[in-house]
């Protein structure tokens, strides 16, 4: 396992700068989840340390050692695409054995059955293994597409949003299941995704790009709980953050611009009235969207709670995030 | 508009049965969820009252009149699919316009309609565009404006969001639910995602296998699961299950599992033999003085909250609470359930027991 550097890297794609002088680095054994909307630059980067991409400007290093001119099969990286791709004439077993079987490894035969069998019984298709790739269903083949990655011990694992293909189900079954692979591997993973319940619950770190640059590197606690910008703070948090005029409910901090509430920073039956507009029981818990002077705001409450559309309740802030006109933090 | 009903429907498909024998009843104005995994009948069911395939056997009446042999053109109703199929070579305007410019409507009419449409949808200032280079959010919107310029009886939609990324279905989810609150318009809607059907619905019929499993308030669903598959399919995490051999009766108020007393809701029915218990994981606390153990085995953040993952003698179970509590993985700890909350399955058929807490919800259905 190693530790992945990238050093100013910078990258465009005729007109599109996908990434501007991007530096992180990737601590040995961590498990980062980078995070931003399409178009961020969280492919692209997986792309260059993987070496399907070269950066424009800048430089890439995996255990110490420089990237610079090295293929990616040179690179002893495995990635996992959005899209699968299986060796469609072969069967699941053979797919998996694939990356095992190259020359250069020298994999003992009893060695590789053992690797493949337990990697299997992970992603729960060892009732699969012998049947011919094309014979499965879409979540089996992306299964079978992370088995062929983590049949093989390379020195960083990189994944593009592997689940995002998944039911719901076996997605929650996954996500525990590759966190403590890496965990008991002590492997690095890099790791794409849309899904902020997956950076949440998987990340040791989160990378927060936008329009390719890094904003934001640190724990999922820190990230949601001392976001630096009204973007970082938007990529998690379900209901997403609201944001509001600095001064809507009171005094504000000199130059702030909008105030940022969580639900957590929304406190129930005191302060300032707030008509009900409307009340979705999610069965854990009830959203109620709430409308105050010409301002919309969501927050959360109590599953059972016996407010209906049309009540007034009070509502006042506790702790606020408050940010500046270019929507950086200031308190 | 429009109330429907469905009686005693069956679909066959050759030897394959999609709809066993479904009865339910969607009211005049209800924003109605059919909820299931892929394959249990719901998208059949909603062509079956489309009129897009005909049942094999059963009723269905819309406003009263029996419709289950007519064809979809006699219906009064309006499809919404999930990939939405605009005329590609005709600029939003007429997209939306051609349902009414094939009835026939003189053209000023038809101007005011699509002008007033356009207007609730939001899409005033692009009417006059190409669909080619719209947003995917701007062509669902259309897809929508050409199925409401009809005023229909009621709007059939078929995972309308399917489509569209998690950030902008969210979005697009509320803006549908307000487009229905304004205009009343029965509509039945299918999905597979329970937080959508949660969210959005006044009601919801959860299916699988071609079978009704539940039908009712997303509340009441929610926490009075009818069988152990609505228990495992609504909810994020699921109900924790715990199988276990037991005995109860009318009047009993606890069970035994690994010879700890929990405590449950008073039974008003009996049964003897392997017993699951379904707690919630919002409803599991964790504490140490509790009898019934297990060692926590993972921690999942989620902001306001964690997901903790214990190993028991009964299967793992997880619970739901505060961020700010600290668990150290590889500790063993006790767990508290709230009696209020517990519902008791039979194992052998997964249906649930009925008790004092959940007899109310699950008599009518």
């Amino acid at each position: 396992m190693a530790e992945v550097l990238l050093q100013g890297v910078s990258k465009s794609f005729g007109p599109t700068k996908a990434l501007v002088d991007l530096s992180i680095t990737v601590p040995d054994g961590a498990f980062v989840v980078l995070l931003g909307p399409t178009g961020a630059g969280k492919t692209t980067m997986l792309r260059m340390v993987s070496g399907l991409d070269k950066p424009d400007r800048g430089e890439i290093r995996i255990a110490g050692q420089s990237m610079a001119g090295l293929t990616p099969a040179q690179r002893n990286v495995a990635m996992v695409f959005q899209q699968y791709s299986l060796y469609p004439h072969l069967t699941v077993r053979e797919n998996m054995e694939f990356p095992l079987k190259s020359p250069l490894l020298k994999t003992p035969k009893a060695e590789i059955a053992r690797k493949v069998g337990e990697v299997a019984e992970i992603l729960q298709i060892s009732h699969k293994l012998d049947n011919k790739a094309t014979q499965l269903s879409g979540g089996e083949m992306q299964r079978v597409s992370i088995g062929r990655a983590l049949v093989r011990n390379p020195s960083v694992y990189l994944m593009d949003e592997p689940l995002s293909s998944l039911d719901a189900k076996l997605r929650a079954d996954l996500r525990v299941e590759l966190k403590s692979i890496q965990a008991n591997l002590g492997a690095t993973f890099i790791y794409v995704t849309h899904d902020q319940i997956e950076a949440m619950t998987m990340a040791t770190h989160v990378g927060v790009l936008d329009q390719g640059r890094l904003v934001q590197f640190g724990t999922p606690r820190d990230i949601y709980e001392q976001p630096v910008s009204i973007y970082a703070a938007g990529r998690l948090g379900q209901p997403h953050i609201n944001i509001l005029p600095a001064n809507i409910f009171g005094a504000a901090p000199a130059n702030a611009v909008s105030i940022g509430l969580r639900p957590e920073h929304i406190l129930q039956g005191q302060g300032h009235d707030c008509l009900v507009k409307r009340v979705e029981h999610l069965g854990d818990q009830t959203r109620l969207h709430l409308s105050y002077s010409n301002a919309d705001l969501i927050t959360v409450t109590d599953a059972h709670t016996s407010l209906k559309s049309g009540d007034i309740i009070k509502i006042q802030p506790h702790r606020p995030f408050y940010f500046d006109g270019a929507g950086n933090r200031i308190a | 508009m429009a109330q429907i009903v469905i009686k005693n429907v069956r679909k066959e498909f050759g030897a394959f049965t999609a709809v066993q024998s479904s009865t339910f009843t969607i009211e005049d104005g209800e924003f109605f969820m059919l909820l299931g995994p892929s394959g249990c009948g719901k998208t059949t069911t909603l062509r079956m009252i489309a009129g897009l395939e005909l049942p094999t056997a059963g009723e269905i009446y819309i406003d009263g009149e029996e419709v289950s042999q007519k064809p979809a053109s006699q219906r009064d109703i309006a499809f919404v699919f999930q990939m939405f199929a605009l005329y590609p070579h005709l600029n939003v305007r007429k997209n939306i316009s051609y349902p009414l410019v094939s009835q026939g409507m003189p053209r000023d009419k038809v101007r005011a309609k699509v002008n007033e449409v356009a207007e609730i949808l939001g899409i005033t200032g692009i009417l006059e565009s190409p669909v080619g280079g719209l947003s995917g959010g701007d062509r669902q919107r259309v897809a929508l404006g050409r199925a409401i310029v009809r005023d229909p009886a009621c709007f059939l939609m078929d995972e309308p969001l399917g489509a569209l990324d998690a950030e902008f279905r969210e979005h697009m989810a509320l803006e549908l639910r307000a487009l229905h609150d304004r205009m009343g318009a029965t509509t039945v809607y299918v999905t597979h995602d329970q937080l959508e059907a949660m969210q959005m619905g006044d009601k919801i019929v959860v299916m699988n296998h071609g079978v009704v499993e539940q039908f009712g308030k997303p509340q009441d669903i929610y926490d009075w699961p009818a069988t152990t598959f609505v228990a495992k399919f609504i909810g994020s995490p699921a109900m924790n299950l715990l199988d276990f051999d037991g005995m109860v009766g009318n009047g009993s108020t606890s069970v035994n599992l690994s010879e700890t007393k929990v405590d449950i809701p008073q039974m008003i029915s009996g049964a003897n033999g392997t017993l699951t218990l379904g707690v919630r994981p919002e409803h599991v606390r964790l504490d140490d003085a509790a009898g019934f153990r297990g060692r926590i085995v993972a921690s999942e953040y989620l902001g306001t909250t964690q997901i903790v993952t214990l190993d028991t003698n009964h299967g793992p179970v997880k619970a739901r609470i505060g961020s700010e509590v600290v668990v150290k993985i590889g500790e063993t700890t006790g767990m508290h359930f709230d009696p209020r909350s517990v519902t008791l399955f039979d194992r052998a058929n997964g249906k649930a027991l009925i008790s004092k807490a959940n007899h109310e919800v699950l008599s009518h259905g």
